[in-house]
């Protein structure tokens, strides 16, 4: 098997006095489209932003196509999509100008935008479908198309793998279906993907396998039809409940 | 009014000033920080009487306060935010008075030096001053333009931009710096209590005028330019304080545009023409045929064309009154 795009070894992130995810093992390779599931307070969140130095790492080891370091540290190869219902809007700007913030990494601090770049960033935005509105503030843009603008943003870096925390959240239909087209596209052009998500069904058609964390581990990892047989096995409490009730099933424990 | 050398440099200050300002005030906008400027004056203030009370120059002195003001605030915030906002306050009040107690305390500090570093005077600018003030403002200027997509990004969404491997607290403390330099190449021309009015209202009328980041920028800095230039004259005919004046000629400026844009937004809102609401969206793979139309795509959808427009779609009329169209109803 090829190197993994990024594998994470026995690693723990937290906070000073709590161990939030706990020695925890997880590779995604190229071409996989992972669905990282599991209740809310579980560690997903935790997880993503773990990965990309944004929660400290209280110990194991991450490598990125085999090279130690976090995923800001190789930030050429990961592209983030954080998890936001909408984008800072305190000053006026476009979605070409908020997308274009995913070339700086690929460039020295002191040259300005080149053709290439400008080129990509145009791409990206087609890519999601919003070709139509580049030059349109984002304050004016719905929910579900500001997600968009965030993962054209992190397309725009040309990443291998692209790490989503929870992209169709609180998205209303119409959006929903255009995020699923995109992520079908994306999967379809060779780019892995590692997705928190509470709504397997909306990605149904494009995860090739599925990570499930329960209080900072992972209890379960395998094919969606493998997911499915587990489901239908187990009987205890949280998974009966199925992964549409995440929060019913920990709030009742 | 040219042939004063005083007057001279003091519009030379003056667009220096409304250059760097309003260029650098933009991204305090944007950080939600827009009082920043403020309290950085404030703490410049203890600077300049500390060089009249030693008799060092004032702008050095308060070069240095401000400076290290500008990086505690950003330590400060970095600390996390309980306390935080306390500790600036503590800052930030601690400066102004100890500047006019030791600005009292000096034997050259005159209740009128006090006001005219506080509100801004014509008369303060000497020759060797504006050589300094002008290196330091070109400081400022290149800096921030070679940096404005880095600021813009670090501004727009930290975490992302901490993901994507940016320097996000080196870029913070810079900003903070850059913004405690114009604070004291400003403080001459504007005073340190109302600096921070000239780095904040020209991006509030530039917000109206521009239509993206980009746009903002410049209408905010041909603002700034325009208001120091038209302060500066009026406070050289009517005499008054030039920083004071110069902040009113912005209020101004702020407010007629509002004014006048409110207005054109009504009578914009009227001709606009929304499609109905339908769940899918327009786009290459929607089945629907696509017309280029001037700048844009449209749709053909049963039979009128839709058009992107913010987070919906609008009725656009045929080729025919094409022109009309473009004009009118949409931008």
């Amino acid at each position: 098997m090829s190197t993994p795009l990024i594998a994470a070894r026995a690693v723990s992130f937290g906070y000073d006095d709590r161990v939030v995810v706990d020695r925890l093992d997880l590779s995604v390779g190229v071409g996989e489209v992972v669905a990282l599931l599991g209740p809310n307070g579980s560690g997903k969140s935790t997880l993503v932003k773990g990965l990309f130095g944004l929660v400290p790492r209280l110990g194991g080891t991450i490598e990125v196509e085999g090279k130690v370091g976090d995923a800001s540290t190789h930030h050429a190869r990961i592209g983030y999509v954080p998890q936001r219902h909408s984008l800072a809007q305190s000053v006026r700007s476009t979605v070409s100008e908020v997308v274009a913030a995913g070339r700086l990494p690929h460039r020295p601090w002191w040259q300005p935008a080149t053709r290439s770049d400008r080129d990509l960033v145009a791409r990206a935005i087609e890519a999601v479908g919003l070709s139509d509105r580049a030059h349109a503030e984002v304050s004016t843009l719905s929910g579900g198309q500001q997600r968009r603008v965030l993962i054209a943003r992190a397309l725009a870096g040309q990443p291998a793998l692209l790490v989503m925390d929870e992209p169709t959240a609180g998205v209303d239909h119409a959006s929903q279906v255009v995020l699923t087209e995109v992520l079908g596209r994306l999967a379809a052009s060779g780019t892995a993907m590692l997705v928190v998500t509470h709504e397997l069904d909306v990605l149904a058609d494009v995860v090739t396998r599925i990570v499930c964390l329960d209080a900072g581990h992972i209890d379960f990892d395998g094919s969606p039809g493998a997911y499915a047989a587990h489901l239908a096995d187990a009987d205890h409490p949280h998974v009966h409940a199925g992964h549409h009730h995440d929060d019913d099933s920990t709030g009742g424990r | 009014m040219l042939a004063l050398d005083f007057m001279r440099q003091a519009l030379v200050a003056a667009v220096l000033v409304g250059i760097a300002a309003p260029m650098i005030g933009v991204f305090l906008v944007q950080r939600q920080m827009s009082l920043i400027g403020d309290g950085i004056g404030h703490v410049a203030l203890a600077g300049v009487a500390a060089g009249f009370l030693t008799g060092t120059m004032p702008l050095v002195t308060a070069l240095t306060a401000a400076v290290a003001a500008g990086a505690a605030v950003e330590f400060i915030r970095l600390r996390g935010r309980t306390g935080g906002d306390l500790a600036l306050a503590v800052m930030f009040y601690g400066g102004i008075a100890l500047g006019v107690v030791l600005m009292a305390l000096s034997p050259t500090g005159t209740p009128a030096n006090l006001t005219a570093y506080l509100f801004g005077s014509l008369l303060t600018t000497s020759s060797g001053d504006l050589v300094l003030f002008a290196v330091l403002a070109a400081l400022v200027m290149g800096v921030t333009w070679v940096l404005r997509p880095r600021f813009f990004a670090v501004a727009q969404d930290e975490e992302y931009s901490r993901a994507s491997g940016l320097p996000v607290t080196a870029l913070n403390v810079l900003l903070s710096v850059l913004t405690a330099v114009t604070v004291v190449v400003s403080m001459r021309i504007i005073g340190l209590l109302l600096i921070s009015a000239l780095m904040i209202l020209p991006n509030a009328t530039g917000q109206l005028l521009g239509r993206s980041f980009a746009a903002t920028i410049r209408w905010a800095v041909a603002i700034g330019v325009f208001c120091a230039l038209v302060g500066v004259t009026t406070s050289f005919y009517a005499g008054t304080p030039s920083g004071a004046t110069i902040v009113l000629v912005a209020i101004v400026c702020f407010l007629v545009t509002a004014a006048v844009g409110g207005l054109r937004a009504r009578v914009v809102r009227a001709q606009h023409e929304r499609a109905e609401r339908h769940l899918h969206e327009h786009g290459p793979a929607c089945g629907h045929p696509a017309v280029p139309h001037g700048d844009h795509v449209d749709y053909l959808h049963d039979g009128h064309r839709h058009a992107a427009h913010a987070d919906h779609w609008d009725e656009h009329a045929d080729h025919a009154d094409h022109t009309h169209v473009d004009e009118g109803v949409h931008r």
